[in-house]
């Protein structure tokens, strides 16, 4: 893992320790005042899935940049290539080619461990199946992320208690995943995301599963968490869901084709 | 980052809690590993005893002795069985020679019976022992109350005894026996000393060890006063018919000065008795020779053992492999959830991994209970005396976690190497 971003990462999780903060060329620290309040920039991303003998290139060249607290939605046809840029975005897909800066630091060499990292510290994930774990309980689902920061217990569970009161489901802590509705699952999956404080939430057709009704309700949720600072960035096909947003891309065969 | 002792803890207790999860299926797949520890446990306990009970039962003979016994040959059984008179065994001649060998720092000669020994009403049959007073030494011989006899008693043929142990407990339940008088044939003689306690149990007549618990010794003058020089038995057959044996001594007892002189004095005895005793009507017993034997079995017996154990443990060990493949094929989608809120590939295998050892630790525990449990029932119902060691209940827990470490590596990198989209995708 890069020393550099540990080390900022975990003085973020500790504020009170003083850390000497890495010195920085002042190339680079001019280019960060610039682009202060931007927290990601695509520059040329490419992707390509071997499939055997066969390429299949998902991305061809996607430059695009996106602020803090920013509300982006990301549309196209099926096969346009949004889901893998969510998740190159989220840290779990490594781009082919191109650069990607992530609160202004180039993390397209990062390896598995320190991609990890910033996935614990720094992004939540909302996605259309909830992908909550069966035998856990709603409360220790919420907890999980917060689990591998070796965080201590108590504070966990009463941040998770919180969170779970914010999202309507106090009365619901201990039960499993599938004694609940669709709705209540997907308001877990959004409470299982803040757990960490992320600065960027990321959700995959986050009312795909849901009724009308209950895909209001979560989105009236994440556009809250969004008026509050963190940045939403939500992949859906619904012209309704994107609505809520104020900056739309529009994919088309791995390049963004259009933007509102 | 390090993982600290509270989150190692808390890691223990998650993969706790997914095991317990599955009951029927943990219990089954940690199956193999308990019978294989149970088993360890279990059979090292009695080969453990069982190598114990040879060993002391050797040492009663004396490490530094060599006994030689006089042996009735079956061949003049049947041939002199109803009006002969047999001739056999040591003599007055060999004691003389052997008594010559400068290794030998004494002969002690004995002179046995099986008799009926009497007190009043009750009765038990007796190895009845007619020897010298340095019998006693030579045979490690412990007296528990009273005293042995002393060369006084042995010149004056004094019609005294030494009971065992178990004559004490079957002739007087409640009563002192110091002082009292038993009987045997139709002589009487007073009780003087009683002899503590020969711990073996299930005495095993390879080793030719006498059980010292049933015996009556008395001096060997006296024996040969009263009971002369003839054995008189009961033969074998349909029909009881009595034979009748010269026998002058049934015993001698070589006290040879140095361990390392045993084996070369055995094969001098071996040799100088040859030149008189035209049959072989002697045995030569050296319990030294038998105690490295006794040790030699027991190392096979190891070996064979440790290789079975190895066997049921490696299979206990596949056993865990096979269910931790398939668990995590199971927890696919879950592993994928799990890297995406931020778990490190090492984090998977941690999860994962500390299952594996869970599942095979507590096989071990159960193994290590039902290798405890098994021995004693051995022992209650088979009579079998077992020894249960520190060491091996150590060694087969500690066994028992290598195996699940070992088996466990691979499925828990296999699912940490998942690609957790991927995994995410998975159904």
């Amino acid at each position: 893992m890069r020393k550099d971003l540990e080390e900022e990462l975990r003085e973020q999780a500790h504020p009170n320790r003083l850390k000497e903060y890495p010195l920085q060329e002042s190339e680079d620290l001019c280019q960060m005042n610039q682009n202060n309040n931007q927290i990601i920039r695509f520059e040329e991303i490419t992707k390509v899935y071997h499939l055997g003998r066969i390429d299949i290139p998902v991305l061809n060249g996607v430059s695009c940049e996106i602020k803090k607290a920013e509300h982006v939605a990301i549309m196209g046809p099926s096969g346009s290539g949004k889901t893998t840029m969510l998740n190159i975005i989220g840290c779990l897909d490594k781009a082919s080619s191109g650069r990607y800066f992530f609160e202004n630091r180039d993390i397209s060499s990062f390896d598995d461990d320190a991609l990890s990292e910033v996935r614990s510290r720094k992004i939540g994930f909302i996605f259309q199946s909830y992908n909550l774990i069966p035998q856990l309980t709603v409360l220790e689902n919420i907890e999980m992320p917060l689990f591998y920061q070796q965080v201590d217990e108590i504070k966990t569970r009463e941040k998770a208690i919180e969170l779970a009161r914010m999202v309507g489901l106090e009365d619901r802590i201990r039960h499993r995943p599938a004694e609940l509705s669709g709705g209540q699952q997907q308001r877990v999956a959004i409470a299982r995301a803040l757990m960490n404080d992320p600065v960027l939430i990321l959700a995959d057709e986050p009312t795909g599963n849901l009724d009308s009704v209950s895909g209001k309700e979560i989105m009236k949720l994440l556009c809250d968490l969004n008026e509050r600072g963190t940045t939403l960035i939500v992949v859906t096909h619904d012209v309704n869901v994107a609505k809520y947003s104020r900056r739309i891309l529009k994919m088309l065969d791995g390049r963004i084709s259009n933007e509102d | 980052m390090k993982i600290s002792l509270v989150h190692l803890i808390r890691i223990i207790r998650h993969g706790w809690k997914n095991i317990w999860l599955h009951k029927l299926r943990s219990l089954l797949t940690v199956l193999g590993i308990v019978f294989g520890v149970a088993s360890v446990i279990a059979m090292l306990a009695i080969g453990e005893g069982a190598s114990y009970e040879a060993r002391k039962m050797i040492e009663s003979l004396g490490s530094n002795n060599i006994i030689i016994r006089s042996v009735k040959l079956p061949s003049d059984a049947k041939t002199q069985q109803v009006s002969f008179l047999g001739v056999y065994g040591l003599t007055d001649r060999d004691l003389r020679k052997l008594e010559t060998i400068p290794s030998v720092i004494r002969i002690v000669p004995a002179w046995e019976m099986e008799e009926d020994v009497w007190y009043y009403d009750k009765n038990i049959s007796a190895r009845v022992v007619g020897t010298l007073p340095e019998y006693r030494d030579v045979m490690n011989l412990s007296i528990k109350t009273g005293r042995y006899f002393d060369e006084i008693e042995l010149q004056n043929s004094e019609p005294v005894a030494i009971i065992g142990s178990t004559v004490r407990t079957s002739l007087f339940p409640v009563e002192d026996p110091i002082g009292k008088t038993i009987k045997i044939r139709s002589n009487y003689f007073k009780i003087i000393g009683i002899a503590g306690e020969k711990v073996f149990a299930g005495a095993s007549e390879s080793f030719m060890a006498e059980d010292m618990n049933i015996a009556v010794y008395i001096p060997l003058t006296t024996t040969k006063l009263f009971f002369g020089e003839y054995e008189t038995k009961k033969g074998s057959g349909g029909i009881r018919l009595w034979e009748r044996n010269w026998v002058q001594f049934h015993r001698f007892i070589l006290q040879v000065s140095e361990t390392d002189k045993i084996l070369t004095t055995a094969s001098l005895v071996s040799d100088i008795l040859g030149q008189t005793h035209k049959k072989q009507d002697y045995q030569i017993v050296v319990p030294l020779e038998l105690l490295r034997q006794a040790e030699r079995t027991k190392r096979i017996f190891n070996i064979v053992l440790g290789s079975i154990a190895a066997i049921s443990l490696i299979v206990g060990g596949i056993g865990i492999m096979n269910i931790m493949l398939a668990i995590v094929t199971e927890r696919t989608r879950e592993i994928g959830i799990r890297r995406a809120v931020g778990a490190k590939r090492r984090d998977i295998i941690n999860q994962f991994l500390t299952e594996a050892v869970i599942l095979s630790a507590s096989g071990g525990v159960i193994g290590v209970l039902l290798g405890i449990l098994i021995p004693k029932a051995v022992t209650k119902f088979a009579g079998m005396m077992t020894l249960i060691t520190p060491w091996s209940i150590l060694i087969s827990f500690c066994i028992s976690v290598a195996v699940g470490i070992t088996f466990g590596l691979y499925p828990a990198r296999k699912a940490a190497g998942l690609d957790p989209i991927q995994a995410l995708r998975y159904e």
